[in-house]
């Protein structure tokens, strides 16, 4: 093709500083070259970052680009062409169809827009309750550990069926499972000990079914393995998503006034606002994928075998799907962010990530009318880019007792 | 009634349950034309002939659908 190839050699390690909602400065600057880019990945091979909305968007809608674990490979880190296996029954995140589908289906009748919409009462009192304890035990505190982490641990708890007075070692468990940074020792042992947990809820179930999601799959064809797989990647991909989103939120409102201040004025604005902060924020950065077999895309020949490194937030910023994309605006006319993903894998549980940020924010600045930081923002800990889901270390925040 | 656009022609919808994978993104963009199945989560077509007012809900429906599993056509029917 005519224009040069831009060529990317490693991912960014850090953002601007200054900047924690933007994408790293490299990333940026491969999308103004274009939505394609080559990538070489350590070790060698030489593969593709996609940062245009479009074309990740073909790739998302596209069986011939997989997303089998045993074909991946690591972005930044060279395992000298050790093949991962196979992921464990039920996690069907790594899984291509059939496969995938075999896990999804039934889990799909369980999220949907009515029934996480029937959720939201409790919602608003788990929530509740964890703004009466903040209250109570500050000013000031950590957003983080206070409201952020908690609240959909213990959303999920209630739909896994965790019984009440498991409840607080299993919320342990699974934010031990979330702090736990990739590549990390302490990762493969809270996913080990997680997993093991998660085991023993489904047999509990499977003994003595209750009223919650695991139970009710309990009375399907899946195996006791395939439950606990699937029920870990409910935990995976729904629980450090949705904390990230409301702490990083909560940051990100802090940063904008205005745009606070719009949403305080007029509650009607809250739908807008959580998809906005969706796209801004695109706290799931990054996804991989491999071609099974010679794709054409943006006038390039993917070969089989390679793989794509897909980057959704710089995709939910590209000036060409949306105006402005760098600006934070609840009023924003264009929606349609990948910030869920698109196609077969679109997040499963993106109804209920709704509901507990749309409920979520509203009581927060609603119950603190002067929160605010309670250090300069220069001084808020990022979790390292390389990390999956962007994301403050900790918020500290305070307000008016 | 109120089943013209400008050109005079009516919309019509329809879903693809084949490609459905349950997101829930028709449902909730344009509630009173679409709904999910109870048992598997699948998109349901309440009013494959929307009303006026949600053409423009449909329309973004069928964008943000992740599979591709909505359908949105002009009928070529003057309205009467």
């Amino acid at each position: 093709m005519g224009d040069p190839l831009h060529t990317v050699s490693t991912l960014p390690t850090a953002r601007r500083p200054g900047c924690p909602f933007d994408p790293p400065e490299e990333l940026l600057e491969a999308r103004r070259h274009g939505p394609l880019s080559s990538y070489t990945f350590p070790g060698g091979h030489v593969g593709w970052l996609v940062t245009g909305y479009d074309l990740i968007k073909s790739v998302l809608s596209d069986p011939r680009f997989s997303s089998r674990r045993e074909f991946m490979r690591h972005p930044t880190v060279d395992y000298g062409g050790l093949q991962l296996p196979p992921v464990p029954p039920g996690e069907f995140l790594l899984m291509d169809d059939p496969e995938h589908s075999r896990y999804r289906k039934p889990l799909m009748g369980k999220f949907t827009v009515r029934r996480m919409r029937l959720l939201t009462e409790r919602v608003e009192q788990i929530t509740a309750e964890h703004l009466d304890a903040m209250e109570e035990s500050g000013p000031p505190a950590d957003l983080v550990s206070a409201f952020a982490k908690p609240v959909p641990a213990m959303v999920i708890c209630e739909l896994l069926g965790v019984p009440a007075a498991d409840r607080p070692s299993f919320q342990a468990q699974f934010e031990s499972f979330m702090d736990a940074e990739a590549q990390d020792e302490d990762a493969a042992t809270a996913y080990t000990a997680t997993r093991d947990r998660l085991g023993e809820l489904v047999a509990a179930k499977r003994a003595q079914p209750t009223d919650d999601v695991l139970s009710e799959l309990t009375d399907s064809d899946l195996t006791d393995e395939e439950l606990q797989g699937m029920a870990l990647v409910l935990l995976a991909a729904g629980l450090d998503t949705t904390a990230n989103m409301l702490a990083l939120g909560t940051f990100a409102l802090l940063r904008h006034p205005e745009q606070l201040a719009a949403l305080r004025a007029d509650p009607g604005l809250t739908d807008r606002a959580v998809e906005e902060l969706l796209r801004y924020l695109s706290v799931g950065k990054t996804f991989m994928r491999t071609a099974l077999e010679d794709v054409r895309l943006g006038g390039r020949t993917v070969r089989a075998g390679s793989s794509l490194i897909l980057s959704y937030n710089t995709a939910n910023r590209d000036p060409e799907r949306f105006t402005d994309p760098h600006v934070l605006d609840f009023r924003r006319q264009d929606g349609g962010h990948v910030a869920f993903g698109h196609g077969i894998h679109q997040c499963l549980g993106q109804q209920l990530a709704r509901v507990e940020m749309r409920v979520g924010f509203p009581a927060l600045v609603g119950r603190f009318p002067s929160l605010r930081l309670a250090v300069p923002a220069e001084e808020i800990v990022m979790r390292t880019e390389l990390s999956d889901i962007h994301g403050v270390k900790s918020l500290p925040v305070t307000w008016d007792a | 009634m109120g089943r013209v656009n400008q050109e005079g022609r009516a919309i019509r919808t329809g879903v693809d349950t084949g490609r459905c994978i349950g997101s829930g993104m028709c449902a909730l963009t344009a509630g009173e034309v679409f709904d999910q199945r109870e048992d598997d989560g699948k998109a349901v077509v309440l009013r494959p002939e929307p009303p006026a007012d949600s053409w423009d809900a449909v329309r973004d429906a069928a964008g943000l659908c992740p599979t591709g599993a909505i359908t949105v056509w002009t009928e070529a029917r003057p309205d009467t």
